[in-house]
């Protein structure tokens, strides 16, 4: 259980990893993610499942390598095992025909939305993909998004491939054109998510985003995860992780974001330094 | 020596050593005062202890072995009826329980019992490695039953881990699951080393391998599989749910989700189950700074406190709304507590808490109350004293208030009958209102004791023996 079969770099920093787990392929629905941990000594984190292959038992995940785990998990090799591998948690992405939907990825969150992508695809709906990232080579699954998508806008804060300037740019002019929208789901950096709310609440448009908060458990034991919606205390874990946009405290998920930085900063010297050694 | 008829007192670690360490507090009784203790016991006609007992273990009969110096028949006896006696002797409320109903209470001079059964499951564990190594003898199932049932036991705490043993001996295929990487429940994520060294409750599970129970770990059921499809798919005859009461409470008040705010739960699974104290050598953090606030007064108040404190922290204040006398902790624990310098903060209660601009905790709010009427719980209601707010400088704080039911498993299981605060509802021996599915622990009760988590655990195991056993008759 939990080998990995099949590792890919898919852009300068961001890993493609597929591994086995029978179980959790059959289990999980597009919008779950699942906890693992590399060692013994580990921290659980928690991954979007990207995508699963029930006939290979495979599930696919995508990460960026930011500190001491992600970057352990970079290390894997094929046929490594992953330590632990606890899932699918939270709620599925409720996926229903609406008509014309706006799904909007931004750096390492292109791949949290590409299952919801899919299965939105799949049930009917005309989907439009704005897919942003910091550069060209920050880019990640254009081909699998163009794939299935009616239609993909890329955008680049550097111009460097597609339009330059932010998703929320590009999503403006998708609202100008006047066809009507019906669904907007967005995830990527919080304060993209935050700007994606803002634009899509002046015409009222259902939104929703997949939240990332620190979590220990993914089981609604712990509470770290809680966010604030309509000012009311909820656990992304299990009331989640996806909610309505419009409605959270994007403000405050950027504050306990970083309640750990120090501590991860200092987690990652310690694992080079010894490296070194 | 203690003196005659005297209760028999624990040595413990020194309290400025054991400020900075995890190592465990109560050092144990050496085979002398363990003897002199069972002298002490009036060996009744009719003994109270064991009606205090809530598995019925044979009190007398074990402290006669022990004072017979017969220990490894003393562990054998208790382990009849108590699957895990090292840890029930270390967590159990034997002052409530069975010391409690002990004929020398009255003078205050109740036979340690508790104190006794821990010896005995300690000598066990040093002296009879052999045995231990081909699974213990108490442990073997003693008959395979016919139809290799397969039962599925969901969470792996005093309950899960009771029930599965029981149905084991009972000759039952048994499947523990369990959600976290490593199986023990509130053993291993809740209570801390220094009072419930882990290797015990390590060894314990071990024993469980031996007999023959399989335990996954990473198993989130209610997302990976329902309770239904164990059933229907996977073939399982019967479920024991055992989930405990794992979903944090929050007080509601301003302020709650500034950062270093945590959970009691979030807390102490950061600091046991992760080993956050040994932070870098571990990857887990946690984040205290100088000054503490714990806010309750219950067993796992004091674990929190005690926790914080041997993080290096350099004050940790315990606020709870009613006075010392109302504590729901244990009198040892919240003792240990004192010695070790908590300062306790009685009939308070924070109103709110105050953050920086980076959103971290610098102050709570804080009301002092007095006590009125008594409540529904039988203790006198707190009742905040107007205009009596004050602030205190904290750099975190740790809310153990309690537990609400986790409905991940109740969300998921069709016709499943649930109370209104989302407790499962079962008969007195832990049927639900559905077709084999058995409940127990704190699932059921809302937050209580080790000790009554297992009582259910043992007694579902009978009655699910018995209801296949029926079923198979028809």
């Amino acid at each position: 259980m939990n080998k990995i079969i099949a590792k890919k770099k898919i852009s300068e920093d961001i890993i493609q990893l597929t591994f086995e787990n029978k179980e959790l392929a059959e289990a999980r629905k597009p919008g779950q993610f699942l906890i693992l941990r590399v060692h013994d000594k580990g921290e659980r984190i928690p991954l979007t499942i990207m995508d699963s292959d029930s006939i290979k038992d495979t599930i696919d995940i995508v990460f960026q390598v930011v500190g001491k785990t992600t970057t352990l998990l970079s290390e894997l090799k094929v046929d490594d095992k992953i330590l632990d591998v606890a899932g699918p948690l939270g709620n599925p992405t409720l996926i229903k025909n609406f008509g014309r939907c706006v799904l909007i990825g931004g750096g390492v969150g292109t791949a949290v939305l590409f299952p919801v992508l899919k299965a939105l695809k799949e049930a009917g709906n005309t989907v439009i993909a704005i897919i942003g990232a910091r550069n060209k080579d920050s880019l990640i699954l254009i081909e699998e998004v163009k794939a299935i998508s009616d239609e993909l806008i890329i955008i680049t804060d550097d111009g460097t491939a597609g339009i330059k300037g932010l998703v929320t740019d590009a999503l403006k002019e998708v609202i100008a054109r006047g066809d009507e929208i019906n669904y907007v789901y967005a995830v990527g950096p919080v304060i993209m998510m935050k700007f994606v709310a803002l634009t899509t609440k002046e015409d009222n448009i259902k939104t929703e985003v997949s939240l990332n908060p620190i979590m220990i458990d993914g089981t609604g034991m712990c509470g770290g995860c809680r966010v604030l919606i309509s000012g009311k205390e909820k656990f992304a874990c299990v009331h989640g992780p996806d909610f309505d946009a419009h409605q959270v405290d994007f403000d405050l998920l950027i504050q306990r974001l970083k309640m750990f930085k120090d501590k991860e900063h200092k987690s990652m010297e310690c694992h080079c330094k010894n490296k070194e050694k | 020596m203690p003196k005659p008829n005297e209760k028999v007192h624990m040595l413990t670690q020194d309290v400025q050593k054991r400020k900075n360490n995890f190592d465990e507090v109560a050092l144990g009784l050496t085979e002398e005062l363990a003897v002199n203790e069972a002298q002490r016991c009036l060996n009744c006609k009719k003994p109270l202890c064991m009606q205090g007992c809530p598995v019925g273990i044979n009190i007398p009969e074990f402290i006669m072995l022990i004072k017979e110096r017969n220990f490894l028949e003393a562990a054998r006896v208790i382990k009849k009826e108590n699957l895990l006696p090292a840890i029930c002797g270390r967590v159990c409320p034997q002052e409530d329980q069975c010391e409690k109903a002990c004929v020398l209470d009255r003078t205050g001079k109740a036979i340690a019992i508790g104190y006794l059964e821990r010896f005995a499951a300690d000598y066990e564990m040093k002296n009879s490695p052999q045995k231990r190594e081909n699974g213990a003898i108490s442990h073997q199932p003693s008959a395979i039953s016919p139809q290799q049932c397969k039962i599925a036991v969901i969470g792996s705490g005093p309950s899960g881990l009771t029930c599965a043993s029981e149905l084991r001996k009972k000759g039952y295929q048994v499947t523990l699951f369990e959600a976290f990487h490593k199986p023990g429940g509130v053993l291993m994520y809740g209570i801390p080393s220094f009072r419930l060294p882990k290797d015990i409750v390590n060894y314990e599970i071990d024993n469980l391998r031996k007999m023959g129970v399989e335990i996954k770990v990473n198993s989130v059921i209610g997302r990976l599989k329902t309770v239904d499809q164990l059933i229907k798919d996977e073939g399982y005859s019967a479920v024991y749910i055992a989930t405990g009461a794992g979903h944090p409470v929050f007080m509601g008040i301003a302020g709650e989700e500034l950062n270093y705010i945590y959970s009691s739960n979030e807390f102490l699974t950061r600091v046991n189950l992760m080993e956050a104290y040994k932070f870098p050598e571990v990857d887990t953090p946690v984040v205290l700074g100088k000054k503490v606030a714990v806010i309750g007064g219950g067993n796992t108040a004091m674990d929190s406190a005690r926790c914080a404190l041997r993080m290096g922290t350099e004050k940790v204040y315990c606020i709870y709304r009613r006075s010392e006398k109302e504590m729901p902790a244990r009198v040892e624990e919240i003792e240990h507590a004192k010695e070790e310098g908590i300062e306790f903060m009685f009939l308070t209660a924070p109103v709110k808490y105050i953050g920086d601009s980076d959103n971290n905790v610098k102050k709570a709010v804080c009301i002092k109350m007095e006590l009125g009427e008594l409540d529904d719980s039988g203790r006198r209601r707190p009742i905040p004293i107007e205009g009596s707010e004050f602030e205190i400088e904290v750099d975190s704080v740790v809310v153990a208030i309690g537990t609400n039911a986790n409905p991940l498993i109740s969300d998921t299981t069709k016709n499943m009958e649930v109370n209104k605060w989302g407790y499962i509802v079962t008969d007195e021996a832990g049927r639900t209102t559905k077709k084999r599915v058995y409940a127990g622990g704190d699932i059921v009760t809302g937050s209580a004791t080790v000790i009554k988590a297992m009582g259910a655990g043992k007694e579902a195991a009978h009655v699910i023996d018995e209801d296949l056993k029926n079923l198979d008759r028809k």
